[in-house]
């Protein structure tokens, strides 16, 4: 078995694993990062690609404003820009009672410093004509951004890399244990890892590293169903988002447009398989017509999903471990993660190599777990366990 | 109380007609889902309604199969529930999901004969993607379903006993064939001919084709290399190098080419078929056992099990349904169905030998310059391939390298470029073809528009 030591070793290659693992190496740790497949292999490359920030959970802004500053530099700090443009995003309201939870968004968003620009029926017409009736009501904000997840992950690793991260494909971690004043890591393929922190980032896999040491999280693994078109000339520039959950939606400069269904669909992490059921891609066909029918011909061409791990409050565990000093959770990142991925990797950063960060963290800590936790209305919503 | 089992057969081409008319002897009700608009599947294509064709000399010595099946098909037709132009864009746990006139539905099934025919298997080359460049199976539907010439003057190019078949349809429509240019070497074919002895019959009837078509003067060339095509928005000359390194020009207004066929294998892998990598067509090829049982209640039959000529389509045919009505418990004829077997193993033997004198040409694909198209759908060049590759982190595995590149997730969803993919994957990795991986099918199978889903609730 070969030995080696570094300063902090990382579990999982997904967007926050590689994000931490960059942060860390611009601060000069030794950064080894493991990854059971490929980088960015799962959610963090499957995943739809927004970048909002209008409608996220209040306790995160800090974090996730934070987290567009580095978006919005990206090709400055890793070289790529991995297609990311400042799109906007448009909310729709179906109804006066939609309108009311528009409203409700848009007053947490703006008491963070981002500008919300609120449209009734005839303006939505006339900036975006081909727009069904439906929509009595949206919310829009320009900050709001779109990248391609599928170049982000493996350009963030390149990066680490060319900082001298150690990154390790196609292993799986066989074992992690408290040892000296630090950890002790083991891979199937027989390397053993000495380190003084450890990240847990392995996603939908990574409960059962927490529970080795005496902590645990009621994560449920699923898959959020992806779709998209054929080219159609190119009409929409915001991504579009119904906020009853209906469809998400946005339009690549290429032609394509991509959408996301809703429920989510249940994955199995054993298998590594996150199907996507027939009936939810003609749920989110006609979710798409519905809000756009000058798209009514327009065909689908291909589904995807990828596996992600969720919490029952939707809100993800990020933040040290209450029960062993030098492990840091990152997981459970309930569909959101792509957005406050950089944001998150500079904030782990910070809490290992300074022993504290700036931006509040505290409603992500995985104590919450200590007590039973409520089961948010969104969570209720956009799963159905099939 | 006898049991009514639901069986549903999809494609009505010689395999699945078969299948349909022994499990109706039976007395079994069958559904037969069919995407194209007449049955026949493609290579007994009928011309379109009102078209007046000399079938008979566009199907030459095949005229009287062709005629055959079609008869067999109008005696079938009222025993059976028919769905034509239906696509089956999905299958899951034992559920059809079909498109019929611009309108999404489901199909329950105990038993599933899939008898999805094939698809022109394509090699690019410089200029492949020009205006006038066909397949060679496109080439034959324009003919035999409209009744048109893809060009007055074609070059049959590729490596394929039907490039000289086509080429012989097209001479007796009055198309003139500039050159029917064969990329395996004349040696490497009769090396393979001790194969081809097992169907002499069909070895005779490609060598006919080959004969009739030097007699009027055709150059027919072996071992040649595509260079490219050039024309200013259409094709004008195809440009190719022959054995002996000259290159030559061939003026022409159409190209059709071909490499032989490939399985339509995705709705096989989405009903549960395992798919192993074929050497011998070096494609990703589903499994099943010799009656084409691929997994419970799931049957293959045709040249969508394993490439085999339209003989070779109505011998599975028929064992798939004798091995659906075996598993449903009845008794069924073992001699016929071992004569069955063996007619069928003898014709897929010859298919393979086929494959090894009609040779996909894996060195020149892997050689192929940078700036050719790869994926048609997404405009992704080879280069981009290859350079996606080398880079730090790169991928080395098919549905990555798709992933990073786009190679391969448009409209076709790989259909078209995977065979030459797999080869550029696996000879810039430097890896066996198998290791490159296997494009994934999923639903849908084929683009399907927003509207057929309906109106939400």
């Amino acid at each position: 078995m070969s030995r080696h030591a570094a300063d902090v070793v990382i579990v999982g290659g997904g967007l926050i694993g590689v994000w931490t693992a960059f942060f860390l190496a611009r601060r000069k740790q030794r950064v080894v990062l493991i990854d059971k497949g490929v980088v960015g292999a799962q959610s963090s490359g499957t995943n739809f690609g927004n970048l909002r920030l209008q409608g996220r959970f209040p306790g995160q802004y800090p974090l996730s404003l934070r987290s567009q500053s580095l978006w919005e530099e990206i090709a400055a700090l890793i070289g790529e820009d991995c297609e990311f443009a400042r799109t906007g995003h448009l909310y729709l309201a179906y109804d006066d009672e939609e309108r009311a939870k528009l409203e409700g968004y848009a007053q947490v968003s703006e008491s963070h410093g981002l500008a919300i620009e609120r449209l009734g029926p005839s303006e939505l017409r006339k900036r975006w004509p081909w727009l069904s009736e439906r929509a009595v009501a949206a919310t829009f904000s320009a900050r709001d951004a779109t990248a391609n997840p599928r170049l982000v992950t493996p350009a963030v690793a390149r990066a680490a890399r060319a900082l001298g991260v150690t990154i390790i494909e196609n292993s799986c971690v066989s074992d992690v244990a408290h040892s000296g004043d630090g950890f002790s890591v083991k891979t199937a393929d027989g390397a053993h890892w000495s380190c003084g922190a450890l990240v847990n980032a392995a996603g939908a896999w990574a409960v059962a590293i927490a529970e080795r040491f005496g902590e645990t999280a009621p994560i449920v693994p699923a898959g959020p169903p992806q779709f998209v078109t054929e080219p159609f000339p190119y009409l929409i520039e915001p991504s579009i988002q119904a906020i009853d959950g209906s469809v998400i939606f946005r339009q690549i400069p290429r032609g394509n447009i991509i959408l996301a269904g809703y429920p989510r669909t249940a994955a199995d992490p054993v298998n590594n398989r996150a199907p996507v059921p027939p009936a939810k891609t003609l749920a989110a066909m006609r979710a798409l017509a519905r809000v756009a029918p000058i798209l009514a011909q327009c065909h689908v061409i291909r589904v995807w999903s990828g596996i992600e791990g969720y919490l029952p409050d939707m809100i993800p565990v990020i933040g040290p471990s209450l029960t062993m000093p030098g492990l840091f959770h990152a997981f459970g990142f309930c569909g959101h993660g792509f957005q406050i991925g950089p944001g998150v990797g500079l904030c782990l950063s910070e809490m290992i190599v300074d022993g504290a960060t700036s931006t509040p963290l505290e409603p992500f800590s995985i104590g919450r777990f200590r007590e039973s936790v409520a089961v948010s209305e969104k969570f209720r919503k956009e799963f159905d366990g099939a | 109380m006898p049991c009514v089992a639901e069986i549903v057969v999809v494609g009505a081409g010689p395999a699945g007609i078969n299948a349909a008319e022994r499990l109706c002897a039976h007395g079994h009700r069958v559904v037969l889902v069919d995407e194209g608009r007449q049955a026949g599947g493609q290579g007994y294509r009928r011309p379109s309604p009102g078209l007046d064709l000399d079938m008979a000399a566009v199907m030459g010595t095949e005229a009287g199969k062709y005629e055959a099946l079609h008869a067999r098909f109008a005696r079938l037709l009222p025993q059976i529930d028919y769905r034509p132009q239906t696509l089956v864009w999905a299958v899951e746990d034992h559920v059809l999901h079909l498109v019929q006139a611009g309108v999404a539905s489901t199909l329950r099934f105990d038993a599933l004969v899939l008898a999805t025919g094939a698809m022109d298997k394509i090699a690019p080359f410089p200029g492949w993607t020009l205006p006038g460049v066909f397949t060679l199976g496109g080439a034959q539907v324009a003919l035999k379903d409209q009744g048109c010439l893809v060009g007055r003057r074609v070059a049959f190019v590729g490596s394929s006993p039907l490039l000289a078949l086509a080429a012989a349809q097209y001479s007796k429509l009055g198309g003139k064939v500039v050159t029917i240019a064969d990329t395996t070497p004349f040696v490497r074919k009769l090396a393979a001919l001790p194969a081809l002895a097992l169907s002499p019959r069909a070895l005779w009837r490609g060598l006919s084709y080959l004969g009739g078509a030097m007699l009027v003067g055709v150059p027919v060339l072996h071992g040649v290399t595509p260079v490219k095509v050039v024309g200013d928005g259409h094709v004008e000359a195809l440009i190719l190098r022959d054995r002996r390194g000259r290159e030559r020009r061939f003026p022409c207004d159409a190209i059709a080419l071909g490499y032989g066929l490939k399985p339509e294998t995705q709705l096989a892998e989405l009903a549960g078929a395992t798919l192993r990598f074929d050497e011998a067509f070096r494609l990703w090829l589903p499994q099943c056992d010799a009656d084409g049982r691929a997994a419970p209640g799931l049957y293959l039959a045709g040249d969508g099990a394993a490439i085999g000529g339209a003989d070779a389509a109505e011998a599975s045919g028929g064992l798939a349904a004798l091995a659906v009505l075996a598993d449903l418990g009845e008794l069924v004829d073992e001699g016929g169905r071992l004569a069955l077997r063996r007619r069928l193993a003898r014709l897929r033997g010859f298919q393979k030998g086929l494959a090894k004198a009609f040779a996909w040409p894996v060195a020149q694909i892997r050689a192929l310059p940078d700036e050719v198209m790869l994926c048609r759908c997404e405009e992704v060049r080879i280069g981009e391939i290859r350079q996606a590759m080398a880079q730090q982190l790169g991928p080395v595995e098919i549905n990555r390298v798709k992933a990073m590149t786009r190679c391969g997730m448009g409209r076709c969803q790989g259909r078209v470029c995977g065979p030459a993919l797999q080869e550029i994957v696996a000879g810039t990795a430097g890896i066996a073809g198998e290791q490159a991986g296997r494009l994934r099918a999923q639903a849908p199978v084929k683009p399907i528009a927003l509207a057929v889903a309906g109106e939400a609730p």
